[in-house]
């Protein structure tokens, strides 16, 4: 009795049809198809893109080198080498992020005591070596001057607790 | 026995147990921070507090006894509120600032927060700050806000180290730990206090902000640095030793270790570090491939050998070599027809060689040296050339009322309490330990047989002290230490020792020169067979192979190898280091992996087997020693030289361990073939002083001698000329004064330019003189005559 109730589908073309009524449904649909990168998407306050270091408005760094980021860090990205600083405290002399190994976990940001480490919403970087995709501390600490309007707007939207 | 019950489990303990006792020893855990097993107890803290029955409030576990049926429960709703509250008081001062301290990752306060804190605190007042201190090179005092004042330091000083350097002033919220004024913390166990430390109050600042626990490989290790081998735990991270702890083993070291064990490291990745062997070429020196090194090497003993006979090599090895190192050294020489091996360099008396019935030796365990309850010590700089030993002799004085009496060349502080003390100039020494062996014999009525010159020995006061308290001790000892070693009379020192401690019916040890002296005797060094160091520098030999050794600072006379060193065809140094000192005398430098980079094994003074692996890779070219040996002995052509591993260097050697304790090496004995004791008055030196020298605890060994924070320490001080007031009057001179030192005359004459210092530690007649010290290099033997004179 199925098998006769397959059989008559089949002839009758109901699931060709059925399968062209989606494709139609999309044709006429309206279009969600986004011309990056004329066009882009909306992005949450919390997009983990590329890192940064962030300093505090005096210019300082907020890194203090504890070593938590590099210790969280399920893909061992990041290599910190740690030394007294001019001023005493606790610095980092080398703070490098390999994007090769980076997985965009977020959790670096995450552990930082000090909202140093962040991902930002950049996501529009390249590489033509492996070796560019090895950040220094200088190029991450200069990618968090560019965009330390942004980062500071978005996390000040997530401790108002929105 | 009393019967406990800890939270429902029931147990028997043994009096005069407290609850933390009991509690560790069914393995429950009460957390405590003042409370440490080796330290009296303080109950400060008060984090220990637990609920006993029928006591109406908590009690701190640390400080009560047990009773007989005692029920406590150390997590009842009562004992862990208790135990919040305590944690949250202690909290509120902390500064938290965990990401930049040091101790972040391995810090108790830590820990114990996690576990007993709430996320966050209900203190909205400010935060006490407590201004940082100074302490020295080896100890960062910068964060003391972070003190919870528990007060282990200070308990450490006094008990452990047996002087009080750090201490508690104020009460309550103005409580802080410092140091005393102005002073530095200087102890040689000072480190130990940054273990005990719970928080990250005390920090080691040489470590300061270099890594984080978690990043570092914890790997075993046996400290070289003296002769009690204490256990280490070096941890290392991308190839590199970035500090040095304690592993605790109670028979050994318990949980202690000494600065130099602890800050030695930093000289093992120094750029003063060899990384390449290097040969001499016509006065130049060149980076050299291994092949080339050691076919120099190889050709130079072949053909001098072949020459003019096998007695032309000689080898001075350093008596921290590992037993592998050793024998192989040993049987290389002996398949080139050479009997010239040593590593006594300090040495000058070799009279009892051949005459020993075995290794010489602590004579006990070093945990006996605990239950001890008189001790002799004689010729010995025992704080700083022993200072683990030293600190078990400590705790037997403070445990137990021992009677420790010391016959000393200088009146150092050994920040012990001592029973008797008798300060003489070395040339005196010997005559000093007879008077205590005619004490003893006049007191048991003995007639002194075969004893030449004792008649003519007056008995001191002290000299009878000590003889009554080495009588009346049931556990006692006479210790012999390196200044002892290094006299002229050792010889008859050992005699006059072993007699006197049969008379006693005390035992006789040797607090051993270093990491593997033990061992080296065991292979046959300083046996019958093998000439003595000094003999081989007196008549200089053609070639030389020094592993390992400094001579110029490692040796007793320091001309006399520099003499025999530069008059030789070849000189090989096997070395860690590059040595400016020896680019001068020495063809080749051969880069030998320190203990750090190798596996071997030592044998510490009570004769325990130590073996330990490598920890780190070797640095640059350099190769573990008993793998350049080995190669040597193939280039050589000795087939029976050549070995696959250190194991099997090992087995080669055929040490022989005790049958009922195999951890311990057979063959230790402290006993003599018979002969008569000579007592002979040395031809006194009528002109000039005597001189005294002790190797400054942080110059004994070629890493310790380059550690950057040793080297700022007050004990690394350069030497001066120390006198006595009375010395200094009689020549002549004030405190201070610059002076010209002058030893030795003819083609051995050597002088320095040093400063006289006023040191009432040092007998009258005699100028201390450290040794081991490039400003004292150029001078002569450590204990013979000098003249001073104003610069
Ligand atoms: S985002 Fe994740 S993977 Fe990438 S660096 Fe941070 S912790 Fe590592
Ligand atoms: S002492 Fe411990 S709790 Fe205090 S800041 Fe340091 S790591 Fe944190
Ligand atoms: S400095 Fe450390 S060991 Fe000393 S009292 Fe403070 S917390 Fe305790
Ligand atoms: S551990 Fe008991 S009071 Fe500190």
């Amino acid at each position: 009795m199925r098998k006769l109730a397959r059989f008559l589908k089949s002839f009758a073309l109901l699931e060709l049809l059925r399968g062209l009524a989606v494709t139609g449904r999309y044709f006429f649909a309206r279009k969600i198809t986004v011309r990056y990168p004329e066009e882009k998407t909306p992005q949450s306050p919390r997009f983990r893109g590329l890192h940064a270091l962030r300093r505090y408005p005096n210019g300082e760094e907020r890194c203090v080198g504890c070593k938590l980021c590099e210790a969280v860090c399920p893909a061992m990205a990041i290599q910190i080498d740690v030394a007294e600083g001019k001023d005493g405290a606790r610095r980092t002399t080398r703070h490098d992020l390999d994007l090769t190994k980076c997985i965009f976990c977020g959790f670096c940001e995450e552990a930082c005591p000090v909202e140093a480490i962040v991902e930002t919403r950049a996501y529009e970087y390249h590489g033509e070596t492996r070796g560019d995709l090895y950040y220094t501390k200088e190029m991450l600490l200069a990618h968090g001057d560019r965009h330390e309007a942004q980062i500071a707007a978005d996390r000040a939207g997530e401790r108002g607790g929105t | 026995m009393l019967e406990i019950e800890i939270d429902g489990r029931k147990t028997s303990v043994r009096e005069g147990s407290t609850v933390m006792d009991a509690a560790q020893q069914m393995n429950v855990y009460i957390p405590h921070f003042c409370y440490h097993k080796k330290l009296s107890v303080a109950a400060n803290c008060r984090m220990c507090l637990v609920e006993v029955e029928k006591a109406p409030k908590p009690i701190p576990a640390c400080a009560t006894p047990v009773t007989n049926g005692m029920r406590v429960f150390t997590h009842s709703p009562l004992a862990l509120a208790a135990q919040k509250s305590v944690l949250e008081f202690l909290l509120i001062n902390h500064p938290l600032d965990c990401p930049v301290c040091d101790q972040g990752g391995e810090c108790l306060l830590q820990d114990i927060a996690v576990g007993y804190g709430e996320d966050s605190g209900r203190c909205r007042e400010k935060k006490r700050e407590v201004a940082p201190k100074e302490a020295g090179a080896l100890i960062s005092m910068r964060e003391m806000s972070r003190c919870i004042h528990c007060s282990r330091c200070v308990r450490f000083g006094q008990e452990i180290a047996g002087v009080m350097e750090l201490g508690m002033t104020g009460r309550g919220r103005h409580a802080e730990i410092t140091t005393f004024l102005g002073q530095s913390v200087d102890s040689e166990l000072s480190g130990n206090m940054i273990d005990l430390c719970p928080v990250g109050a005390l920090t080691s600042k040489p470590f300061r902000y270099t890594a984080r626990c978690w990043e570092l490989a914890r790997r075993q290790t046996i400290s070289p640095h003296d002769s009690a081998g204490a256990n280490l735990v070096a941890q290392v991270k991308d190839g590199k030793v970035l500090r040095m702890l304690p592993r605790e083993n109670e028979a050994v070291n318990e949980c202690w270790i000494t600065d130099k064990d602890r800050f030695s490291y930093p000289a093992l990745s120094s750029p003063e570090r060899l990384a390449r062997p290097m040969l001499k070429q016509g006065g130049v020196w060149r980076e050299a491939l291994w092949s080339e090194a050691l076919d120099y090497v190889a050709h130079g003993l072949k053909s001098i050998t072949a020459e003019a006979g096998g007695d032309a090599a000689a080898a001075l090895a350093a008596p921290h070599s590992t037993t592998e190192e050793l024998f192989l050294l040993k049987k290389i020489f002996s398949r080139l027809g050479s009997r010239n091996v040593d590593c006594r360099l300090r040495q000058q008396d070799f009279s009892l060689d051949g005459q020993r019935a075995g290794a010489s030796w602590l004579g006990m365990t070093l945990s006996e040296l605990r239950h001890v309850d008189s001790a002799l010590i004689a010729g010995s700089f025992l704080r700083k050339d022993h200072p683990l030993m030293a600190q078990r002799l400590r705790h037997a004085v403070q445990k137990h009322g021992a009677q420790i009496s010391v016959l000393s060349v200088a009146a150092d502080d050994l920040r012990i309490p001592l029973f008797a003390r008798e300060t003489v100039a070395p040339s005196r020494l010997v005559f000093a330990l007879a008077a205590v062996l005619k004490a003893v014999l006049e007191e048991k009525a003995i007639a002194p047989q075969d004893q030449e010159g004792l008649a003519a020995v007056t008995v001191s006061g002290a000299a009878r002290k000590m003889a009554e308290s080495l009588l009346k001790g049931e556990n006692a000892v006479i210790l012999l230490g390196q200044a002892a070693e290094q006299s002229a009379d050792f010889g008859v020192m050992h005699r006059l020792s072993a007699r006197l401690a049969e008379a006693s019916g005390a035992r006789l040890g040797f607090l051993g020169a270093a990491a593997n002296s033990v061992g080296a005797e065991l292979l046959g060094f300083g046996g019958e067979a093998n000439t003595d160091s000094r003999q081989m520098l007196v008549t200089p030999r053609r070639a030389y192979v020094l592993f390992g050794v400094e001579p110029e600072l490692d040796a007793y006379d320091p001309r006399l190898a520099l003499r025999a060193l530069r008059s030789a065809n070849m000189v090989a140094l096997f070395t860690s280091f590059r040595h400016e000192a020896a680019m001068e005398y020495a063809d080749a430098l051969l880069p030998l992996a320190p203990f750090t980079e190798t596996s071997g094994t030592l044998i510490n003074a009570e004769g325990r087997i130590q073996r330990f692996s490598g920890v780190a890779p070797p640095l640059g070219d350099a190769r573990p020693g008993w793998k350049i040996l080995s190669a040597l002995g193939s280039l050589l052509g000795f087939a029976d030289c050549n070995f696959e591993d250190s194991a099997a260097v090992w087995r080669a050697a055929g040490i022989v361990s005790r049958g009922d304790a195999p951890e311990f090496a057979a063959g230790l004995d402290n006993g003599l073939r018979a002969a008569p004791v000579v007592l002979r008055k040395r031809a006194s030196e009528e002109r000039g002083l005597e001189r005294v020298a002790d190797v400054p605890i942080y110059f004994t060994d070629p890493i310790a001698r380059r550690s950057a924070p040793l080297r700022q320490t007050a004990d690394a001080a350069p030497p001066a000329a120390r006198m006595a007031g009375a010395t200094l009057a009689r020549l002549g001179l004030q405190a201070e004064d610059a002076v010209r030192v002058r030893q030795g005359d003819g083609e051995l004459a050597g002088e320095a330019n040093l400063r006289a210092v006023l040191d009432a530690r040092v007998p009258e007649g005699c100028v201390l003189i450290s040794a081991g010290h490039a400003a004292s290099a150029s001078l002569g033997g450590m204990f013979d005559p000098v003249f001073v004179e104003r610069a």
